[in-house]
């Protein structure tokens, strides 16, 4: 068998997520070919060749891959000569956008999400916001799977010196230009790769409240998250947003503060390993899942806890 | 222009899903159902280009048994002017799905196709970039802002630590993020309205689709569930309890 992995990367870094994608594709069995596509991106690639679970990086450096368009990729990903049985990609937003592409021209069904290989063709997905989890087995020729990177732990990063092949042909759908971006410049650590969290709710109240937010973590060195209701209120950007229709984060420790705890909140952090809640509602449902509850003003004791740490 | 909307019925989004005993589904017997939440905008948008006069038709197509037919009359109280419905199995796999959806979108040529970005019951997040595939179309995933202008449609994307503007070729597919609008509800009026709007049922066989699926589900299980843990009474408890028992400060 022979597996396909997309890299995570902004042409510059190796994103951690795809280690745990590899660590998906290790479990499955098989060589593994790992596809670099971007624009000036060598210095992924030899970052990928010495990950050890990689036997083969497959460098495709053109101007058409620099944003990750789904039509560009799609077309490479299909233009590529290995005959994979398996291709997997982080269950990121470039992952959710790319693979469902390739498997409907590859006319095969996609596995989103998957948190456990069971076997080559059997994998356990989350469904209805994690709270019920459904074993499928396929039986389409290729198995196309996004992966939850907080399922697996991360392969090792070095040791490893996998040859680097470069796949010359630029492969431009002409459909779709890349216009701009706006990327939040934070110091912070990245949402899901942190093994702290500090999340924000309703309870904030405003934006401007999350600095009280932003001082804790930065004395505890977390990344800042939110639920869905203050992304809705407006208070926050929606790439901080935590849960079923925004990030999936499994840190070491996970604060809660000002969040009541929806069903679809809750599908996004419950695989924590502490979760503190600090809500004033002690009927809160944020505290039937919190390993401490403490009943207070967020207002008061997250001042306080930042004064103490 | 035409813009093609598709929905789905799902679980309401205020209903916890529970296991069947038999571990084969999740049990939907009785459960109150509702449109699914990113669908809601994708009609919300849809109708707002109409209202702006971007688009001269809102056609909504949901692709279910006889019971999605209610969603449909949502969406055309909040003002969709005609729906369809392609007559089917509630349980399909999104290629299925997006294999039906490509059928009526040849059929209908519209100029967009506007799509939730994923359901909140199976959480596949796939059938709209399926459908673009399937079309030959570019496609707009996560959209909070689309603005159509001279053959092209700009879509600022939700992604991964910010947002991401692409303009793309008409025909497109889009797919909707939370922030893109706020949908309206539907006033008495225009739910009467909607009785009476067109509603069209088509079956696979008249698209010409054999829907199989490769795809088995084998079980359904309720996750290990967490237990609540203890209540704290002060930041210094707190703290003493996360440094000494958890050992994560």
């Amino acid at each position: 068998m022979r597996l396909l992995v997309i890299a995570e990367h902004d042409n510059n870094e190796l994103k951690p997520v795809t280690l745990t994608t590899l660590a998906a594709a290790q479990q499955i069995g098989g060589e593994v070919d790992l596809l670099v596509a971007g624009f000036n991106c060598q210095i992924v690639a030899d970052a990928a060749a010495v990950v050890p679970a990689v036997d083969k990086v497959i460098l495709a450096d053109a101007p058409v891959y620099e944003h990750q368009l789904a039509e560009n990729i799609t077309q490479l990903v299909l233009a590529l000569p290995g005959d994979y049985s398996h291709i997997l990609a982080p269950s990121t937003t470039n992952g959710k956008n790319l693979l469902p592409r390739v498997a409907a021209l590859l006319d095969v069904n996609q596995l989103s999400d998957t948190m456990t290989v069971e076997s080559a063709d059997t994998f356990k997905r989350p469904i209805y916001a994690g709270n019920a989890i459904a074993t499928v087995q396929s039986s389409d020729a290729v198995k196309v799977i996004t992966v939850r990177g907080t399922a697996f732990d991360a392969v090792s990063a070095e040791g490893g010196s996998a040859s680097i092949e470069t796949f010359s042909e630029a492969c431009d759908a002409g459909l779709s230009q890349f216009v701009g971006e706006a990327l939040a410049e934070s110091d912070r650590p990245e949402l899901t790769a942190a093994s702290m969290v500090v999340s924000g709710g309703r309870g904030m109240g405003n934006g401007e409240n999350f600095d009280l937010l932003y001082a804790l973590a930065d004395k505890l060195g977390a990344a800042v998250g939110a639920s869905r209701a203050a992304v809705d209120a407006g208070f926050v950007p929606n790439d901080m947003q935590v849960g079923q229709t925004g990030k999936m984060v499994a840190p070491e420790l996970y604060l809660a503060v000002g969040i009541s705890g929806a069903i679809q909140h809750l599908a996004g952090m419950k695989d924590s390993k502490v979760i503190v809640a600090i809500n004033k509602d002690e009927e809160a449902p944020i505290f039937q899942v919190a390993d401490y509850g403490l009943v207070a003003d967020l207002f008061d004791v997250v001042p306080e806890m930042s004064g103490k740490l | 222009m035409k813009v093609l909307v598709a929905v789905k019925r799902v679980i309401d989004y205020n209903v916890k899903a529970r296991v069947k005993a038999d571990n084969t589904d999740v049990d939907l017997a009785n459960v109150k159902m509702a449109l699914n939440p990113f669908c809601e905008i994708a009609i919300e948008e849809a109708v707002r280009m109409k209202e702006s006069g971007i688009a001269d038709e809102v056609v909504v197509v949901s692709i279910g048994t006889k019971q999605c037919e209610e969603q449909i009359r949502t969406a055309l109280a909040l003002g969709a002017d005609r729906g369809i419905r392609v007559d089917a199995d509630a349980q399909m796999d999104p290629l299925s799905i997006a294999k039906l959806l490509a059928k009526v979108t040849e059929k209908e040529q519209p100029g967009l196709v506007v799509l939730g970005k994923q359901a909140i019951d199976s959480d596949n997040n796939q059938t709209g970039q399926m459908l673009a595939a399937l079309m030959g179309w570019p496609q707009g995933t996560f959209a909070s802002e689309v603005n159509v202008d001279a053959g092209k449609v700009n879509v600022t994307r939700e992604v991964d630590g910010g947002l991401q503007t692409v303009a793309l070729n008409l025909p497109a597919v889009v797919t909707t993020d939370l922030r893109l609008n706020e949908p309206r509800y539907a006033s008495l009026p225009n739910i009467m309205k909607a009785k009476r709007k067109p509603l069209e049922t088509l079956s696979t066989d008249d698209l010409g689709v054999a829907v199989t699926s490769a795809l088995t589900l084998l079980k359904v299980e309720t996750p290990p569930e967490r237990q609540a843990g203890i209540r704290v009474s002060s930041v210094d408890e707190l703290i003493d309890k996360l440094k000494n028992d958890a050992k994560v400060l």
